[in-house]
C-alpha cells in the first residue's frame, strides 16, 4: 500500500521535526534564552509528536468497528440482601446501638473542639472583624500626607487634580486611602457632610460597592469614576452615587488646617470606607 | 523476549494479566466530543508540571524586599517579594517566563475544557442515571478549577490582583450575619493582609490541587466501572460500548491529544504575553489599573457586579450590600441549579430509567433551551465585563452600554432560549441533520409539533457469528445494518465468547461459523536464524576473552611483589 507508505514516511518526518524543536529548545536555553524562541521551539516538538501520534492511529491503526460487552451493574436483590445481613448481622458492632451513640458523641465532640483553633487564622491582638471594619487609622489630629510620606498644605491643592493622601504612619492599609480636591463653591449643591476647608473637601478613596479606589477624576463635571465596576459619583452632591452600581455616598473625612498650614484630620470617616457589611452602621 | 518477562514478573506478584487484557481491550466511543474531558486532564498535567517548576522561584511574602534584576524599569525599587520574586522568575530566571505564561495559559484552558466537557455532558444527557454522581464530581471540580485559577492569579501581589483581591474580599463582606467574620478569618485581618499571600499559596499549591486529583481519580474510576455512555448508531445497545480499543488506537490517539495540549500551551507561553504584572505595577491600596478586566472564567461574576443595580437592603438595622446579590447570590443558585440539574430534570420527565445511550440535543428541546438561556445569560455577563472597553471602543458613554445590557441580559436569554426550542424541536421533526438543510416543513412542525419522542425502530435483520480462531481462540461479530462489529477481546473458550455476545446483544441470535476471510492473528514468535546464532556466539566468545583478561591483569599487581 503506497497511502500506508507515505503515512509512515508522514510520520517519521514528524518525529524528526520533534527532534529538531527539541535541539533548538536546547541550543536557544543555552545561548541565553529568548522565551518567543523556547516557545517556538518547545510548542514545534510537542506538534511533530501530536501530529505523528495522530497520524499513527488514524492511518496505520485499526479504529472503529469493536465493541465491548456492559455487563448490569446491579447485583440481584438476594446478593444485596447478603450484603445488608453481613453488615448488620448479629455479629456486627452496630448492633450496639448505646455503644455506637456513645462512640458517635466522642467522635463528633473531638470535631468540635478541633474547630477551635480555626480562630487562629485571626490574631489575637487584633480587634474583633466589626471594629475593625468601622474604624480606621484616622483620628482628631493626624497628619495628611502623600502616599510617599510628604505632608499637605491648603495650597498643595490645586484645581482640576485631585491629592491622594493617607494617614501620616500608616501608609499601607487597606482603609485609609483619601483624596483632596478643590470644588467650585458656585456649583455645589450640596454642603459636605464632613465639612470643608475653604473649597478643598476630603473623600475616602474607596468605592462603597467593592473597595476599588475611585482614581479616575472628571473635573469637568466633578465627578469621580470607579475603574473596576463604572460608580460614578458627584461631588458636587457630597460624593453622591449617580451611576454604576455603587448605592453609598463616599464617605467624607473632616479636616482642619493646623498653625503651620498643613492640614490635619478632625476625626475618622464619617461612615465606615469601602464596601458594605451587615454591621455598617 | 523481555516484554514477556516483565509480564510474568508483575504477573507473579500482582496478578496483573486478566486485568491488563481487560484494559487493553476496553473500548472507547469515537466521536470528537468525548475529547474535551481528556482535554483538561492533560491541561491539568501541564499545570501541575509548569506549576512545580514556579513553586522553585516564587516566594509568597509580602514583605518588603529590593527588586535588583534584568528589569529596568523596577531596578532598585522596594516591592513585595512575592511581587519581586514573580519579576525574577519572569526575567531573570531563564526559561522562567515560557513556564509563567504557559502556566497561565494552561489555566485558561483547563477551565475552557472543563466547561466545554460540561456542557457536552449536559446537552447528550450524559448526566443521567447512572452517573449522577459523576454529574456532582465533576462540578465540584470546576468550582475547585475556578478557585484555584483565581488564588493562582492573585498570588504575584501586582495592581490588577490585588483590586480583584479586593473586590473578592468586599463580596465576602457582603454575606448576611458572618460576612466580616469568614472574610477576616479567610483573609488573616482586614484587607490587605500580610497573612493572605501565604494562605493563598498553600491553597493554590497543595490543598486545592491536592483534593482536585483525588477528585479526578473518584471521575475516571466511576467512568472505568459504569464504561463510556455512547451515541446511538448501528449496533449501540444499553448493554455495549462500540468504538475504538484502548490499545492500540486510543493510547495512541490520546497521547497525541496530551502532545497536541503541550504543543498549544508552550507556543501560547512563548508567543503571545499573559498577565504581564511588571506592567501592572506593584500593589498598592490607593491605585487601581483602568481597564482592569479579569481572567475570563471569573469574569461572568465581575460582569454581574457590574450589571446589578445599585440596591441595598436594610433588614432590621443591618445592611445587606449591593454586591450580595449578583457575587454570592448569583454565585450560590448557579453553582446549586448545577448541582442540582440531575434530579431536577428527573423531577420534570419522570424518567428514572438507567441510560448508556446518549440523546442528540434536538431529542430535548426543553433542555437545549434551559442551555441556550443560561449560556446567554453568562455571555451577556462576560460581555458586560468588558463594558469599559466597549465604550472606549465605540465611544458610547458607559452608562449607555450599561443600560443597554441591563436589558439584553432580561431579554435576550429568553429570546435564544425560544429560537434554540423551536429549532431542537424542528430537527427532530424533519429530516435535516443540521441547522442549515431546515426546510419550511419542518420549521412548522418545530413550531407547532408535540414534544414526542420518535419511536426507534427495530431491525431483525442482525445476528452474531461466533468462530474459532487456528490458534483455538474464540471470536464473535455483530453482523446488523449499518456495521459489523467484532468483539472487543479474543477468548479463551467458547462459553466465554458467547456469554460476553449474549451480553452485549440481548436476545439476537447466535451462530457458529469459520473464522472469516483476513483474520489477522499475532505473528508467531520469532525462531533465532543462524545469523543472529552466530552473532550471539561471537559475542559469548568476546565477552569470554576479555573477561579472562581483566581477570589475569587484576591477579598480576598482587604477584608483583613476590
Amino acid at each position: 500500500m503506497s497511502g500506508e507508505k507515505g503515512a509512515v514516511r508522514r510520520i517519521r518526518l514528524a518525529f524528526g521535526v520533534t527532534v529538531l524543536g527539541a535541539v533548538g529548545f536546547a541550543v536557544t536555553y543555552s545561548l541565553g534564552a529568548n522565551t518567543q524562541l523556547l516557545g517556538i521551539s518547545l510548542g514545534v516538538a510537542f506538534a511533530g509528536l501530536a501530529y505523528g501520534l495522530a497520524a499513527w492511529g488514524r492511518r496505520l491503526l485499526p479504529t472503529g468497528g469493536y465493541v465491548e460487552q456492559k455487563p448490569e451493574l446491579v447485583a440481584p436483590p438476594r446478593r444485596r440482601d447478603l450484603l445488608a445481613e453481613a453488615m448488620e448481622g448479629p455479629e456486627s458492632p452496630l448492633g450496639r446501638r448505646g455503644l455506637v451513640g456513645m462512640l458517635l458523641l466522642g467522635a463528633g465532640s473531638i470535631g468540635v473542639a478541633l474547630l477551635f483553633p480555626l480562630r487562629s487564622l485571626l490574631s489575637f491582638r487584633k480587634p474583633d472583624p466589626v471594629t475593625m471594619l468601622r474604624h480606621t487609622a484616622w483620628d482628631a489630629g493626624v497628619r495628611l500626607v502623600t502616599p510617599e510620606g510628604t505632608p499637605v498644605r491648603l495650597t498643595d491643592i490645586a484645581r482640576g487634580t485631585i491629592q491622594i493622601v493617607v494617614p501620616e504612619g500608616h501608609r499601607r492599609d487597606g482603609d485609609v486611602p483619601a483624596f483632596l480636591v478643590r470644588l467650585d463653591p458656585e456649583r455645589l449643591r450640596k454642603e459636605p457632610g464632613a465639612g470643608r476647608v475653604g473649597d478643598v473637601v476630603a473623600y475616602s478613596l474607596l468605592c462603597t460597592h467593592a473597595g476599588c479606589p475611585v482614581a479616575l477624576y472628571e473635573q469637568t463635571t466633578a465627578r469621580m469614576l470607579c475603574p473596576c465596576h463604572q460608580s460614578a459619583f458627584d461631588l458636587n452632591r457630597d460624593a453622591a452615587p449617580i451611576a454604576g452600581p455603587a448605592a453609598r455616598p463616599l464617605p467624607g473625612l473632616p479636616i482642619e488646617a493646623d498653625a503651620d498650614g498643613f492640614l490635619r484630620a478632625r476625626g475618622d470617616f464619617t461612615s465606615p470606607p469601602g464596601a458594605g457589611f451587615w454591621s455598617y452602621p | 523476549m523481555i516484554t514477556r518477562r516483565l509480564y510474568r514478573a508483575l504477573d507473579a506478584r500482582l496478578g496483573t494479566t486478566s486485568a491488563g487484557r481487560t484494559a487493553l481491550a476496553k473500548v472507547f466511543p469515537d466521536h470528537w466530543t468525548f475529547m474535551f474531558g481528556e482535554v483538561a486532564i492533560y491541561a491539568f498535567l501541564a499545570l501541575l508540571l509548569t506549576g512545580t517548576y514556579l513553586t522553585l522561584f516564587f516566594d509568597p511574602s509580602t514583605a518588603d524586599t529590593v527588586y535588583d534584576g534584568a528589569y529596568q524599569p523596577l531596578d532598585g525599587s522596594t516591592v513585595s517579594s512575592a511581587f519581586a520574586s514573580t519579576v525574577t522568575l519572569s526575567f531573570d530566571v531563564r526559561a522562567g517566563l515560557l513556564i509563567r505564561q504557559a502556566h497561565h495559559w494552561a489555566a485558561l484552558l483547563f477551565v475552557a475544557a472543563i466547561v466545554v466537557h460540561l456542557l457536552r455532558v449536559f446537552f447528550t444527557g450524559a448526566f443521567r442515571r447512572p452517573r449522577e454522581l459523576n454529574w456532582v464530581v465533576g462540578v465540584t471540580m470546576l468550582t475547585l478549577a475556578l478557585l484555584n485559577g483565581f488564588t493562582g492569579y492573585s498570588m504575584p501581589d501586582d495592581l490588577l490582583s490585588g483590586t480583584g483581591l479586593r473586590i473578592i474580599y468586599s463580596t465576602v463582606l457582603s454575606i448576611p450575619v458572618v460576612g466580616s467574620w469568614i472574610a477576616m478569618l479567610a483573609f488573616g485581618g482586614e484587607f490587605p493582609s500580610d497573612e493572605t499571600a501565604p494562605r493563598l499559596y498553600i491553597s493554590h499549591v497543595l490543598i486545592v490541587p491536592a483534593i482536585f486529583l483525588a477528585l479526578i481519580s473518584l471521575h475516571l474510576v466511576m467512568i472505568i466501572r459504569q464504561k463510556h455512555s455512547q451515541f446511538p448508531g448501528p449496533g449501540r445497545r444499553e448493554h455495549n460500548v462500540v468504538g475504538s480499543r484502548l490499545w492500540p488506537a486510543y493510547a495512541v490517539r490520546s497521547l497525541s491529544l496530551l502532545t497536541g495540549v503541550l504543543a498549544a500551551v508552550f507556543t501560547l507561553g512563548g508567543l503571545v504575553q499573559i498577565n504581564p504584572v511588571w506592567i501592572y505595577g506593584p500593589f498598592h491600596p490607593a491605585q487601581a489599573t483602568s481597564p482592569a478586566q479579569p481572567d475570563w472564567y471569573v469574569a461572568w461574576g465581575d460582569g454581574a457586579l457590574r450589571l446589578f443595580p445599585p440596591i441595598e437592603v436594610h433588614i432590621a438595622g443591618h445592611l445587606v450590600p449591593a454586591p450580595f446579590f449578583p457575587a454570592v447570590g448569583l454565585g450560590t443558585v448557579t453553582f446549586l441549579l448545577l448541582y442540582a440539574w440531575p434530579w431536577l430534570e428527573r423531577w420534570r420527565t419522570a424518567d428514572k430509567a438507567s441510560h448508556q445511550i446518549l440523546e442528540r440535543p434536538r431529542d430535548r428541546p426543553g433542555r437545549v433551551a434551559v442551555g441556550a438561556y443560561a449560556l446567554t445569560f453568562f455571555a451577556v455577563l462576560l460581555v458586560t465585563a468588558a463594558d469599559d472597553i466597549l465604550a472606549r471602543l465605540t465611544g458610547i458613554p458607559v452608562t449607555g452600554i450599561l443600560r443597554t445590557l441591563q436589558i439584553l441580559v432580561l431579554v435576550l436569554p429568553f429570546a435564544v432560549a425560544a429560537t434554540a426550542f423551536v429549532v431542537a424541536r424542528s430537527l427532530r421533526a424533519g429530516t435535516a441533520t443540521t441547522v442549515g438543510e431546515l426546510t419550511r416543513e419542518d420549521l412548522h412542525a418545530g413550531l407547532t409539533g408535540s414534544d414526542e419522542l420518535p419511536e426507534e425502530s427495530r431491525h431483525p435483520a442482525e445476528r452474531i457469528r461466533l468462530w474459532r480462531n487456528p490458534d483455538d481462540t474464540w471470536r464473535w461479530c455483530w453482523h446488523g445494518p449499518g456495521d459489523d462489529l467484532t468483539s472487543n477481546e479474543v477468548f479463551l473458550d467458547r462459553a466465554e465468547a458467547l456469554a460476553a455476545a449474549r451480553t452485549a446483544f440481548p436476545g439476537v441470535s447466535v451462530e457458529q461459523d469459520g473464522p472469516p476471510e483476513g483474520v489477522v492473528l499475532p505473528p508467531p514468535r520469532h525462531e533465532p536464524g543462524p545469523a543472529t546464532k552466530a552473532a550471539a556466539g561471537l559475542v559469548w566468545v568476546a565477552m569470554a576473552v576479555l573477561g579472562r583478561r581483566a581477570d589475569r591483569r587484576r591477579s598480576s599487581p598482587s604477584e608483583a611483589p613476590e
